[in-house]
């Protein structure tokens, strides 16, 4: 079956009431479950995975859809408004998008946001429809050598997060590297900073580290600084793109889009790089007029284009499962055990054997697509007056969720302690104007660089050549060097002429 | 296949339908305690156990508690302290219990547990990319025992049952654990993504997680680990001469301080759950392996998969 007759086939069984119904709540739940912090995607389709011994595998699958994509939406708004990203890969999104909202922009960056989310999730779907099995085996050529290229990529470009002070910015860095290195190693089997503490030894959870730094730090940092007396509210100002604001998201949503499809088709690529990779990007790219904007008032490229790339790569998780069986995120290896449980076996032949099924579920991406951001821009409006809330309450009550959310997710008193005892840390972050973003992203990126490097080194049996005599690794190597060195060199250039 | 499927389940339930009229509730409540998080392989027993002692009314009503981690070690203290002498109570545990126990040296294990029984087993699989040129078990064998360090395994986490398997296959081909090139991926995806790229000379992994690509022929099956064959065109380990019997065996065990009559209630309950055309459904279904053994044959069981499993990772470094 050819793609377009495929999609015809999808949309004629989507169209259904009962599965437009699923889609609409998946959406709806998924907005929800990505606004709260902590809780993520796969959780919330692991919790509904008894729905399916009652109800039929395609409205199960667009359900799950819906909540995936709805997630991906949801997961912005708390990163813009409240500076508290509620899954790893809105994290960037809150650099810019937080401080734009301190700037009386929180309007512009949701709807930025929202539209850029649609644009990614409209580029991703495509792309899984028609471009999907082909990308896939190029991604499948990638081996450790070149993902760990990748990564050292990513750690040049973590040089446009790190802030004013590159020595604060390296000892953030390090601390999450730190982090990142607690738990059970996956090479050795041998624990490490663990202190004989088992549930440590699956290591700490990212998004329990980002909720801690984000929320609850500045929740605490609120309450330590706060002055008695005045009540602060913030400035709420025009909630609609301006055309110059349009102007300025459109190729930042492109690029994203562009940028994190591929990124998600990789087996171990995720939605993190690519946001790192967008923000530098626009970064090195923002209008001179534009580029001071970066870090003091927020950017809304900033937000655009990660945003965007956060959300292709969510569509481009989908593509190595639907074509090929290979569950590369925890959300698509929770989908994979629901298809099995309506006795399909998901494998390079489910896109012919089932091709009713998956071509359903993709049509059923691009209207969900739709209603969410049918369903996101009116709420920008409702959104924005959680800014009017006064500070004290809203802090309390992010503290409330935070705990609560950790808790009900795990029934662990430890991960409330880890909660609690990074919040404080994070607080004196704040207070001493060390970054916190840094953190999440050392603790992403080194454990994900430290197991590429080990398994590329003992498949070459020790031999570190491997990382340049293998092209695709050679490559990613060579522009992270010019990534590093380019700009200065330009810029000698063009003072000596 | 999925037609083949409902086929037999459809016939096993007109032959046994009547029993199931006849059956009486066991158990007015059970409460299931997971030590994983939901949606995994362990979770997924409890919620089939679940669905089938319902439909066939032999227990009232089911409550679960999911507390994921280290291979089950987080939640497996906090079931033996809670739960003591308790007759109602389950805890979903396997084979990744016995190993996990081991390497983090922990100071309980499944033995502070009663063993009820045994469900459901899979097989490993050890195969290669398309393109590799060990076109047989044999062939594979011979490279590894000519230098391991060359033939790199990709796996799940090191000291898990993909590198038990391989360190059983170096004892018995006369070479040492330790020397294996074993690569260890998070999870099945990324280690399924490096053995369809060819980045890695060999594999292991359940056999479910590579059914699929096999059949498309991605990669090539060279020997699974169970008793018998999975499929007729591939052969067990040990009938290629290589003497390993290894799988992922799921079971329920009872809470500690349980007289033997509560034991053989919860033993009978778990044989009644498994005469049940239901069972068999969800077995054809899920396309799990049936793997029913109660009392001192699992007991035995147990006791030898514990130290083989020791054994192996003691060479490994790890136990």
């Amino acid at each position: 079956m050819d793609s377009l007759s495929g999609l015809a086939l999808g949309f004629g069984n989507a169209l259904t009431f009962a599965n437009l119904g699923w889609a609409l709540l998946g959406c709806f739940l998924g907005t929800a479950v990505g606004v709260l912090p902590g809780i993520g995607p796969a959780l919330t389709i692991a919790l509904l995975l008894p729905i399916t011994f009652s109800v039929n595998a395609t409205g199960a699958f667009i359900l799950f859809c819906g909540v995936f994509y709805g997630a991906m939406y949801g997961g912005s708004t708390t990163s813009i408004l409240l500076n508290t990203p509620g899954e790893s890969g809105s994290i960037i999104t809150a650099l810019e998008g937080a401080k734009m909202a301190r700037n009386g922009r929180a309007g512009p960056a949701l709807a930025t946001a929202a539209i850029g989310s649609f644009v990614a999730g409209t580029v991703g779907t495509l792309g899984i429809a028609f471009i999907g099995p082909v990308i896939v085996e190029w991604a499948l050529v990638l081996g450790p050598a070149e993902y760990f290229a990748l990564m050292v990529l990513c750690f040049v470009t973590v040089s446009a997060v790190l802030g004013a002070s590159a020595l604060r910015g390296l000892t953030s860095l390090a601390f999450g590297l730190m982090l990142g290195l607690v738990g059970v190693d996956l090479q050795t089997g041998q624990p490490r900073l663990t202190f004989g503490v088992p549930e440590l030894l699956d290591g700490v959870n990212v998004v329990l580290v980002a909720v801690a730094l984000f929320a609850v730090g500045e929740a605490l940092h609120m309450a330590w600084r706060h002055h008695g007396g005045k009540q602060e509210v913030l400035e709420v100002g025009r909630l609609m793109l301006s055309k110059q604001d349009l102007r300025r998201s459109f190729w930042p949503w492109i690029r994203g889009a562009g940028l994190g499809f591929p990124f998600g088709v990789l087996p171990a690529g995720g939605t993190e790089m690519p946001t790192m990779l967008s923000y530098y990007a626009e970064r090195r790219l923002a209008k001179p007029e534009y580029a001071k904007e970066f870090g003091t008032t927020g950017a809304i490229e900033g937000v655009a284009g990660p945003e965007a790339a956060n959300n292709a790569a969510a569509a481009g998780v989908l593509v190595p499962m639907l074509t090929l069986g290979l569950p590369t995120s925890a959300t698509a290896a929770i989908m994979l055990s629901a298809f099995q449980s309506y006795g399909i076996n998901p494998g390079p032949l489910l896109f012919t054997q089932q091709a009713e099924l998956v071509w359903t579920l993709i049509a059923s991406l691009f209207i969900a697509n739709v209603m969410l951001v049918v369903l996101n821009l009116p709420l920008v409006g409702l959104w924005v007056r959680i800014l009017k809330i006064p500070v004290q309450q809203l802090y309390a009550g992010i503290l409330v969720f935070a705990t609560i959310g950790t808790y009900g997710i795990s029934n662990s008193v430890i991960d409330l302690v880890i909660l609690y005892t990074l919040g404080v840390v994070a607080m004196f972050m704040r207070r001493f104007d060390f970054p916190v973003a840094p953190v999440v992203i050392g603790m992403i990126l080194g454990p994900m660089a430290e197991q590429a490097l080990r398994q590329a080194l003992t498949i070459s049996q020790g031999d570190w050549s491997v990382f340049v005599t293998r092209p695709g690794s050679a490559i990613i190597l060579g522009l992270a060097v010019l990534a590093l060195a380019g700009p200065r060199l330009y810029g000698a250039i063009a003072r000596r002429a | 296949m999925t037609h083949r499927r409902s086929l037999i389940a459809a016939t096993a339930a007109l032959g046994v339908l009547p029993r199931i009229a006849l059956a009486q509730q066991r158990f007015a409540s059970l409460y299931v305690f997971v030590p994983a998080g939901p949606g995994g392989g362990w979770d997924g027993l409890a919620r089939a156990i679940e669905l089938t002692a319902r439909q066939a009314n032999l227990v009232g009503s089911f409550q679960f508690e999911n507390v994921g981690g280290a291979g089950g070690m987080v939640g497996l203290p906090r079931f033996l302290s809670q739960r003591r002498g308790r007759a109602d109570a389950l805890m979903i545990g396997g084979s990744v219990m016995v190993g996990a126990a081991l390497t983090n040296k922990t100071p309980v294990s499944l033995q502070n547990t009663v063993p009820v029984a045994r469900m459901t087993e899979e097989a490993g699989v050890i195969i290669v990319p398309a393109n590799s040129p060990h076109q047989n078990i044999g062939q594979l064998a011979d490279a590894l025992k000519a230098n391991p360090r060359a033939v790199s395994v990709a796996g799940g986490s090191a000291g898990g049952t993909d590198h038990i398997i391989l360190g059983l296959m170096l004892q018995k081909l006369g070479r040492q654990p330790r020397e294996a090139s074993f690569v260890a991926f998070p999870g099945g995806g990324p280690a399924q993504a490096a053995i369809l790229g060819g980045q890695v000379a060999a594999g292991i992994s359940g056999w479910s997680e590579f059914s699929e690509q096999i059949k498309a022929g991605r990669v090539r099956a060279l020997a699974t680990t169970g008793e018998r064959r999975l499929d007729p065109g591939v052969p067990t380990l040990k009938e290629s001469g290589i003497d390993v019997v290894a799988t992922n065996w799921r079971g329920v065990f009872g809470a500690p301080g349980i007289n033997p009559t509560q034991r053989q209630a919860l033993v009978d309950l778990m044989t009644a759950l498994h005469a049940t055309a239901g069972w068999r459904h969800i077995l054809a279904e899920r396309g799990w392996e049936d793997a029913f053994l109660t009392g001192a044959a699992f007991d035995t069981f147990l006791e030898r998969d514990r130290s083989e499993t020791e054994s192996v990772l003691k060479d490994l470094g790890l136990a």
